[in-house]
C-alpha cells in the first residue's frame, strides 16, 4: 500500500473515531432540552438525532468542514512538504478524539469544536512555524465562541418573553397558544431550511438564485406550519389535567412546536460539529490525492456521509445511553421554555454553520438557557455547572493542542 | 456519564414548597378534630390526635430541612432564594404552632369552659380556613413559575391573597370575641387554667397570623 492510500485509511479511522465520539456524547446535550421537557420521548428523540443530524451533516456542513479544513493553517506556506499537513491534521483528529474520551471519562464538559481548533492550531504553531498560523481567521472563530452564546442566550430571552407576553400571561392562554405557535414553528422551519438551501444544496448539485432560496424557504415553511397548525387545532383540553395545572394542555400545543425546534437543533448540531470530524479528514484526503496542498477542490459529499454515518453509529452505541439520563436529571423545564431555548441556539448554530464558523453547539445551547433563565423562564440554574462548562472553554484549548504536538512529533518519525 | 446541559438544571424548589405547605396545612387541619375531642373531654382520642399533628409537624421538618440542601447560593433562580427561605420560614411556623398548641393543651388537660366552647371552635376552624386558603395560594405557585410571573397568574394570585387577608381579620375579630367571652367568666375557673386559656387562644390566633404572612410572603414574589 503506498503512502497516500495510508494517509487516507488512518485520516478516516481516526475521522469515524472522533465522529462517533461526537455522537456517543455531544448528541445528548443537543438533545437535552428536548428529552428534559418530555416533549419527545426518549425513543423519538433518538430517531429525530438520528435522521437530522445526518442530514445536518451530509447537507449544510459543508462551508465549517472547509473552514476547518484550509481556514486555520496557511496551507500556502506547506507546498513544498505536503505531508506535514497530513501529519498534523492525523495528530489533531487522533489528539481532539483522545482528549474527548478522557475528559468524558472525567466527567469534564469539553467542546469537540475547541479541541479539534486547538489541536490544528497546536500542530501548526509549534509544528511548523507560528506563521503558518491563520491568525486572523483563528481570532474570527475565536470571537464567534464569545458571541453565538451571548447571541443565543439574548434571542432566547426575546422569544421567551414574547411568549410571555403573548400567550402566557394572557387570560386565554390555549386560544392565544392555538393562534400564536404555528408562526413559532414557522420561524424555525424557516430559518433551518433557507440556510440549508442558500448553503448546503450546492453540495449536493443544487444551485438556486437567492430569490428562488428565499421562496422554497418560504413554501416548505409555510406548509411546515401549516402542519403544525392542523395538528395543534387536533389537540383536545383536557378539563381534569388543566383543573390540576392551568397550562397542562397549553403545553401540549407547545409540544408540537418542540418537536419541530428539536428536529432544527439536531440538525444545526450536525451541520456544525461534523466538521470537527471530517475536516481535517477531508483536508488530508485533498493532499494525498493530488499529492499538492490547497487544491480548489470541494470537499466530497461522501466524506460528509461518513462523518453523518459516524455520528449515528456513536448514538446508537453509546448516546442513546446518555440521553436516557437526561430525562431524569431535568425535571422543570416545559415545552414553552425548552422550544424558546432549542430555536434560539438552533437559529444561531445553523447561521454560523452558514458562514463557516465552527462553534460549541453545547456552550451556544447553554448560552440560550441562561437567556430564558434571565427572562425568569427557568426554576433554578446550577452556576456552578455553568462555571465549569465555560472553564472548560479556555482549558480545552492548550489540551488539544499539546496533544497534538506530541502526536504530530510522532507521526512525523514513523509515518512515510 | 454526566450530560452537562442536563446538569445546569438545578432541582426546582417549586413542588417541594408545595408539597410543605400541604403538610402543613393538613397539621393545623387536625387542630379542629383535636378542639373538638377536647370540647368532648374524649382524652383518648386527645393524645391519639396530638400524636398525628406531632408526626405531621415532623414531616414537613424533613420536607423543609430538603428544601434548604437543594437551594445553595449557587443556584440562579427567577426570584431571590432569600424570599423562598423566608415563604418556607413562616410556612413551617404554622406546624410548629400548631404542635405548641395541642401541646400545651394536652400537657394540662386543658377544658374548654362550657359556654365559650362555640366560639372557641368557630374561632378554631376560622384559622384553619387561613391556613387552607394559604395552602390554596401556594398551589398556585408553579402556575405563577409558568406564567412568567405576571398577567392574569400573577391577579389570580393577588385576588387569593386579598382573600387570606379578609379571612385573617376574621380570624381577629373571633379571638377578641373568645377573650371577651372567657373574661366574663374567668373568675369562675381556676386561674392558672384561664391564664393558659388565654395563652392557647393567642398561639391559635398566631396560626392565622402566619398563614397571612404566608401570603405576604408571596406578594414580595410577585413584585419582583
Amino acid at each position: 500500500m503506498d503512502a497516500a492510500h495510508i494517509y487516507i485509511l488512518l485520516a478516516a479511522v481516526f475521522g469515524l473515531f472522533m465522529a462517533w465520539g461526537i455522537g456517543a456524547n455531544d448528541v445528548a446535550n443537543a438533545m437535552a432540552t428536548s428529552v428534559g421537557s418530555k416533549a419527545l420521548t426518549i425513543k423519538q428523540a433518538i430517531v429525530v438525532a438520528a435522521i437530522f443530524e445526518f442530514l445536518g451533516a451530509v447537507l449544510a456542513g459543508g462551508e465549517v468542514t472547509s473552514t476547518i479544513r484550509k481556514g486555520i493553517v496557511d496551507t500556502g506556506l506547506l507546498s513544498d512538504e505536503p505531508q506535514l499537513l497530513v501529519y498534523g491534521m492525523l495528530a489533531a483528529l487522533l489528539s481532539a478524539g483522545t482528549w474527548l474520551l478522557i475528559a468524558s471519562r472525567q466527567g469534564w464538559p469539553v467542546s469537540t469544536t475547541h479541541s479539534i481548533v486547538g489541536a490544528i492550531v497546536g500542530f501548526a504553531a509549534v509544528g511548523i512555524g507560528m506563521e503558518a498560523v491563520q491568525w486572523g481567521k483563528v481570532g474570527g472563530i475565536v470571537m464567534s465562541w464569545v458571541v453565538s452564546p451571548l447571541t443565543a442566550g439574548f434571542i432566547a430571552f426575546l422569544i421567551y418573553n414574547s411568549v410571555i407576553a403573548l400567550i402566557l400571561s394572557r387570560e386565554d392562554p390555549l386560544a392565544r397558544a392555538r393562534r400564536y405557535v404555528p408562526f413559532y414553528i414557522f420561524l424555525a422551519a424557516f430559518t433551518m431550511t433557507l440556510v440549508t438551501i442558500l448553503k448546503g444544496l450546492k453540495h449536493v448539485g443544487l444551485d438556486l438564485e437567492t430569490s428562488q432560496a428565499y421562496l422554497l424557504a418560504t413554501a416548505i415553511a409555510v406548509s411546515i406550519a401549516i402542519a403544525g397548525a392542523m395538528y395543534i387545532r387536533r389537540i383536545e383540553p383536557d378539563p381534569k389535567a388543566d383543573k390540576k395545572q392551568h397550562f397542562h394542555t397549553v403545553e401540549r400545543v407547545f409540544a408540537v412546536l418542540m418537536v419541530v425546534t428539536a428536529c432544527g437543533m439536531a440538525f444545526a448540531h450536525g451541520s456544525n460539529d461534523v466538521a470537527n470530524a471530517i475536516g481535517p479528514l477531508a483536508a488530508v484526503i485533498a493532499v494525498a490525492q493530488s499529492g499538492v496542498v490547497a487544491a480548489k477542490s470541494a470537499t466530497p459529499i461522501w466524506v460528509l456521509l461518513l462523518g453523518g454515518v459516524g455520528i449515528v453509529i456513536g448514538l446508537a452505541t453509546y448516546g442513546v445511553r446518555v440521553i436516557a439520563t437526561v430525562g431524569e436529571k431535568i425535571t422543570h423545564l416545559t415545552p414553552s421554555r425548552g422550544f424558546a431555548a432549542e430555536l434560539a441556539a438552533a437559529t444561531t448554530i445553523v447561521i454560523a454553520s452558514g458562514t463557516g464558523m465552527p462553534i460549541s453547539t453545547t456552550h451556544t445551547l447553554v448560552g440560550a438557557v441562561l437567556g430564558v433563565g434571565l427572562a425568569r423562564g427557568i426554576d433554578a440554574i446550577d452556576l456552578g455547572v455553568v462555571r465549569r462548562i465555560f472553564v472548560s472553554w479556555i482549558v480545552t484549548i492548550p489540551a488539544g493542542a499539546i496533544l497534538a504536538i506530541i502526536f504530530f512529533s510522532v507521526f512525523r518519525v514513523t509515518l512515510p | 456519564m454526566s450530560n452537562f446541559v442536563a446538569g445546569m438544571f438545578g432541582s426546582s424548589p417549586v413542588q417541594p414548597l408545595e408539597q410543605h405547605a400541604d403538610l402543613v396545612h393538613k397539621c393545623a387541619r387536625k387542630l379542629v378534630t383535636f378542639f373538638e375531642q377536647v370540647a368532648a373531654g374524649d382524652w383518648e382520642s386527645v393524645a391519639e390526635t396530638r400524636e398525628s399533628i406531632s408526626g405531621l409537624e415532623n414531616e414537613a421538618d424533613e420536607v423543609k430541612k430538603q428544601i434548604r440542601m437543594q437551594l445553595p447560593r449557587s443556584l440562579f433562580m427567577p426570584v431571590p432564594r432569600e424570599d423562598l427561605l423566608e415563604l418556607l420560614l413562616v410556612q413551617d411556623k404554622i406546624a410548629n404552632r400548631s404542635k405548641d398548641v395541642s401541646g400545651i393543651v394536652i400537657g394540662r388537660k386543658l377544658e374548654i369552659p362550657e359556654p365559650i366552647k362555640p366560639i372557641f371552635l368557630t374561632f378554631v376552624g376560622r384559622c384553619v380556613d387561613a391556613t387552607k386558603q394559604a395552602r390554596k395560594s401556594v398551589r398556585e405557585l408553579h402556575e405563577l413559575y409558568n406564567a412568567g410571573f405576571r398577567g392574569a397568574e400573577a391577579d389570580l394570585i393577588s385576588e387569593m391573597i386579598e382573600k387570606l387577608d379578609a379571612i385573617e381579620t376574621d380570624t381577629d375579630d373571633l379571638e377578641a370575641e373568645v377573650r371577651s367571652a372567657l373574661f366574663e367568666i374567668e373568675a369562675e375557673y381556676n386561674p392558672i387554667d384561664v391564664m393558659f386559656l388565654y395563652q392557647t387562644v393567642g398561639k391559635i390566633g398566631e396560626i392565622a397570623d402566619m398563614a397571612e404572612r404566608v401570603g405576604r410572603r408571596l406578594e414580595l414574589l410577585l413584585a419582583h
